[in-house]
């Protein structure tokens, strides 16, 4: 294995074992994406914009918000008692230490996501039998961008005062095109639309991926060395 | 166990710093600090709040880029994160840089998988025993007294067998059992070859490792010089310095 790789999956693996034991960060990204959804079902107005039609904002904007409560977790773990200096310290690329927390990240917005899923379901009566392949292969996408973002931004914020303040400042403007892209995808996959009518945003999605992780690897050490 | 077999210059300073500077805003910390560390020797480094002396281990440890100047260990630049020298550098700061939410174990287990050693539970058992802890292997940070998070501080700072070892006030909520146990520890690193920075308020816990002593006043050395005689005979000599 190489061991960039191996240092990575240390890395995730300490952040997942950790994370299991205190379930604090987890549980409190589920409970309020269930909150989330609570308050979209009943502040909208049934005679005015149906379900269908409102889901798939729905669904981004509890994915885009969960996601932000898991993220702030990443780095703020590594503050306690100084860890962030033991893993600066150690003999690992930087590459590994970003690959290892965006790993993670993943881990966690991805169960966060797949256990809102059925909430939303039964919250909008929104039949996904047909659409849910397609439906896990554009969150995959939009996930992917918007967490190795939101990784780097929370390295930046946790060195500030008000880190749990900062990191949806910072983040929610670099979640807005991935954001688009699933929604657009989204509805046309619970409308049923053919394929092509898709790619061009699944292309922009995946357009987005590979340039964010790629710009993210390369920025992340300067944004931990001080 | 890391090798660091075709790593070193084996005639280089285990530590080498030349033309340090850091200032923190508008504030210089540091002003061209040079400092030479060879292999088995201590070096405790004294002075008021202020001076600069974590800084100064921050920089040693690679953990702060300095503004100018230049860090080696080992005779490798630390400078573009050369991962032999990292590996040769162990840091018990402040802080015990260990995770509450996992047990004593699985922290060195942690650890040691960052330094590539090559059975990580293991050494970390053996390190949790060096230190007095194999019976709190279990156990999470959060639950320890602050003497016995310090020696598990100490237990990572040491895991993976470094040659040059940075410590910030170690004695700090030590026992007295506890500090002789540490005394102790550290002299066999010593006679082993490892070099040492002792940064401290209280020269006395240091003075009988210490092989030289060194005082930092704003960001500069004052003195520095091998640790002879009694402490009782530096004192009168360091208050003028630090009051100066």
């Amino acid at each position: 294995m190489p061991e960039t790789l191996r240092l990575a999956l240390a890395i995730a693996g300490k952040d997942i074992r950790a994370e299991l034991r205190s379930r604090t960060a987890l549980l409190s990204a589920i409970v309020f994406a269930a909150l989330v959804l609570v308050v979209f079902n009943f502040a909208r107005d049934p005679t005015a914009l149906s379900a269908v039609d409102l889901a798939p904002s729905v669904l981004w904007v509890t994915f885009a918000l969960a996601a932000m409560v898991a993220l702030n977790r990443a780095f703020t773990i590594e503050r306690e008692h100084g860890a962030l200096d033991g893993l600066l310290l150690a003999p690992l690329p930087r590459s590994a230490l970003f690959a290892g927390k965006l790993l993670a990240n993943l881990a966690f917005v991805g169960t966060v996501e797949a256990l809102t899923l059925p909430l939303f379901v039964l919250f909008f009566n929104v039949d996904l039998r047909a659409a849910l392949p397609g439906i896990i292969g554009v969150t995959v996408l939009a996930t992917v961008g918007f967490v190795s973002v939101g990784t780097i931004f929370s390295a930046m914020a946790v060195r500030t005062r008000f880190a749990e303040l900062m990191l949806p400042v910072l983040l929610l403007p670099f979640m807005v095109p991935p954001l688009i892209g699933a929604v657009q995808v989204t509805a046309r996959l619970l409308a049923g639309r053919p394929m092509s009518e898709m790619l061009g945003w699944l292309r922009l999605l995946a357009l987005y991926d590979v340039v964010f992780v790629t710009l993210c690897t390369m920025v992340f050490p300067a944004v931990v060395d001080e | 166990m890391p090798s660091y077999d075709g790593a070193a210059d084996p005639a280089a300073p285990v530590l080498e710093a030349r033309g340090l500077r850091r200032s923190f805003g508008r504030v210089r910390v540091l002003h061209d600090i040079d400092l030479t560390l060879a292999a088995g020797e201590a070096l405790a480094v004294a002075g008021p709040n202020g001076a600069g002396k974590s800084t100064l281990l921050r920089l040693l440890a690679g953990l702060l880029r300095p503004a100018a100047g230049e860090v080696r260990v080992l005779g490798r630049s630390l400078r573009g994160g050369d991962a032999a020298a990292r590996r040769a550098i162990g840091l018990l700061s402040h802080q015990s840089l260990l995770y509450d939410d996992l047990t004593l174990a699985e922290n060195l287990t942690f650890a040691a998988k960052l330094y590539g050693l090559s059975h990580p539970a293991a050494a970390a058992r053996a390190a949790l025993e060096a230190a007095g802890l194999g019976d709190r292997s279990g156990a999470l940070p959060s639950r320890l007294s602050r003497g016995l998070l310090q020696r598990a501080a100490i237990a990572r700072a040491l895991l993976h067998r470094p040659r040059v070892l940075l410590l910030d006030e170690p004695f700090t909520a030590l026992d007295a059992a506890a500090a002789a146990r540490l005394r102790e520890m550290l002299r066999e690193r010593l006679t082993e070859g490892l070099g040492m920075v002792i940064v401290t308020h209280h020269l006395a816990e240091v003075w009988e490792i210490a092989t030289r002593v060194a005082v930092m006043v704003d960001g500069r050395w004052v003195a520095d010089q091998p640790r002879t005689g009694a402490l009782e005979a530096f004192l009168p000599r360091y208050r003028t310095w630090i009051d100066a």
